[in-house]
């Protein structure tokens, strides 16, 4: 059977490597196809990158605060390469400052985010969740 | 003595070089121009009694050519994504030594298939999708295909899951598959494309071509001509069998229509806080610019730089300047002769030829502000460590000015984005036979190499 192909980068100016190349690890190592675009990566390398490869989701990391800017507009610049109802995935440290998790899940989810996770997610957690949405088609877009 | 003829049938001069492999040297050059496509025997009849005139007769023992006759290889190639499959297709043709017609990239439409009909080319490169990717898109593109009238040969590099498939959709065509151009994501794979292009080049293109007649009297045509310059670049680069190249080199050959840029050099990121983003690119890389040039594409340089800029680097008068570019456009066979006027135009020309056709081969950095600092971001090939440049081409081989030329291949303040070479040693192909060494270098790579060293000239230094 085809691996389930995962697109996994760095959003915006966030040059943090190392939870990257952790996940890296670790989705490959739970089955998945991994295609890694690194850090600094701009909405269209995600969405290019997904369209050549076929991908199954997208998984975006933030980790230096900008995370809700750099995102913002990413679900409708899917809809328009053809990625429509595409799962996309956010995690890590994604907005300024102490916020109630639940506010910034939910406005996340407003712009078109599936799920999202909050600073110290396991790689499990994320998995367990990638693998439930995939198999399931639990989510958002698809409800929407 | 074992003398060897190389030919090089252009569309319009036909070029040879004698060389003596045993002695290792260069016998002869001669040139001779050729009307049309049908006469291309006369053009080789022409040149080679120019030759004898210079060496006397000779009997060769082998004979090579390579050819850029009746346009050239020309090819369309479509991809996917522009900036990934597309562009990896363009690099493949590109480095195979074609002309490209056009680039498509997602699925093709009703008016791309009507273009590709009229434009008719060689060879269609059906590339899109990563191994086990989409595989809407190529199927999708390979169906518009079967619809033209007229068939070509495609080579079919895209997504390995899908390429049977479009083999099956393209029945009846000369149909060829071969490994993916970018089989992972951000993977670059375009030699088995490019074997395929030209062996294709060799069975089919050139009897369609009518230069079958001259194949008969000579040993075959081998390669396009700018396969061969760019495999006698690598060599005059790597070096081979104990015998040493000279480093990493850009090589610049501004042609009437077109200028071509060649690198051989690794052009990965030098500096440390460096992100490099887009596909890696070739170390043997290939450029050509069709809207530069010294005489077809004239009105290129004037559109890259303006009127203004080519005065100032010639000294002729705006108005002068702009008169001259005019009739130069228009009288594509004129040369300068001697006249000062027109060599001082042919000089600011041909700069800035190299300077818009080495900008665009070179890779560009920015720097950006991240939360932890300054970090550079790079896409395309750093060049700022070459320390060759080897100049070819009538234009460039002509004058003495090569050093005044060659600074603008280099790295400039007004543009610090710009990857080029901080300075460089300047080789000029004097004896114009860079394309024939190629050549040559299929079977004597080291006598290739050797008498290169001996023939293309050290001509200064720029910075």
């Amino acid at each position: 059977m085809r691996k389930k192909v995962l697109i996994i980068g760095v959003i915006g100016a966030d040059v943090h490597a190392v939870g990257n190349k952790i996940l890296y690890h670790a989705f490959t190592e739970a089955g998945f196809e991994v295609v890694n675009l690194g850090v600094m990566v701009s909405q269209e390398e995600f969405i290019s990158a997904a369209v050549e490869a076929g991908a199954d989701a997208i998984v975006v990391s933030s980790l230096y605060g900008q995370g809700e800017l750099d995102c913002r507009g990413m679900r409708e610049k899917c809809d328009e390469a053809g990625l429509r109802g595409i799962p996309l995935i956010v995690g890590g440290n994604i907005v300024i400052g102490k916020q109630a998790f639940g506010d910034v899940e939910k406005r996340f989810k407003e712009m078109g985010f599936d799920r999202v996770f909050p600073p110290g997610t396991s790689p499990e957690t994320a998995i367990a969740e990638i693998n439930e949405i995939l198999n399931t088609g639990d989510r958002m877009a698809l409800a929407k | 003595m074992k003398p060897v003829l190389l030919i090089d049938f252009g569309s319009t001069y036909t070029k040879v070089t004698a060389v003596d492999i045993d002695g290792e040297r260069l016998l002869g050059t001669a040139s001779a121009y050729t009307t049309a496509d049908a006469d291309i025997i006369n053009g080789l009849a022409n040149a080679l009694s120019v030759l004898e005139n210079k060496t006397g007769k000779i009997e060769y023992a082998e004979k090579y050519a390579c050819s850029s006759a009746a346009g050239g290889l020309r090819m369309a190639v479509c991809g996917l994504v522009p900036e990934l499959t597309a562009e990896a297709a363009r690099l493949a043709s590109l480095g195979a030594g074609a002309k490209i017609i056009k680039i498509y990239s997602y699925q093709l439409t009703e008016d791309d298939i009507e273009e590709i009909r009229k434009a008719k080319p060689d060879i269609f490169l059906l590339a899109g999708g990563t191994d086990g990717g989409n595989t809407e898109c190529i199927v999708h593109n390979a169906k518009a295909l079967r619809s033209l009238p007229e068939r070509f040969p495609v080579i079919i590099a895209g997504n390995r899951t899908a390429a049977a498939k479009c083999g099956k959709i393209l029945n009846g065509w000369q149909v060829f598959i071969c490994e993916n151009v970018m089989p992972k994501f951000g993977v670059l794979n375009i030699e088995p494309a490019q074997n395929q292009i030209r062996e294709i080049f060799l069975h089919r293109i050139i009897e369609a071509k009518g230069i079958t007649k001259a194949s008969k009297l000579i040993s075959g045509i081998v390669m396009p001509t700018p396969s061969a310059v760019l495999k006698a670049v690598q060599l005059l680069a790597e070096g081979c069998g104990g015998e040493k190249g000279i480093g990493s080199l850009i090589t610049v050959d501004v042609g009437g229509a077109t200028t071509d840029v060649y690198s051989v050099a690794d052009g990965a990121p030098g500096r440390i806080n460096t992100v490099y983003k887009g596909l890696p690119e070739p170390y043997v890389k290939r450029t050509v610019e069709g809207d530069i040039g010294m005489r077809y594409s004239i009105h290129g340089i004037e559109d890259c730089f303006g009127i203004k800029r080519i005065s100032q680097l010639s000294g002729l008068s705006e108005n002068r300047t702009r008169e001259l570019v005019k009739l130069l456009g228009e009288k594509t066979d004129m040369l300068p002769n001697g006249v000062p006027e027109l060599e001082a135009l042919d000089f600011a020309l041909a700069s800035l030829a190299t300077e818009a056709a080495v900008t665009r081969h070179a890779g560009t950095v920015k720097e950006t502000y991240s939360m932890s600092g300054l970090v550079y971001v790079q896409s395309g090939k750093d060049l700022t460590e070459v320390r060759q440049i080897v100049l070819t081409g009538g234009s460039l081989i002509h004058t003495k000015r090569t050093n005044e030329i060659a600074v603008h291949a280099l790295y400039s303040p007004e543009q610090p984005a710009s990857l080029r070479p901080k300075d460089a040693s300047v080789w000029v192909d004097r004896s114009y036979i860079l394309a024939a060494m190629g050549l040559l270098s299929e079977h004597y790579p080291k006598t290739a190499l050797k008498i290169m060293k001996k023939e293309i000239k050290m001509d200064g230094f720029a910075k």
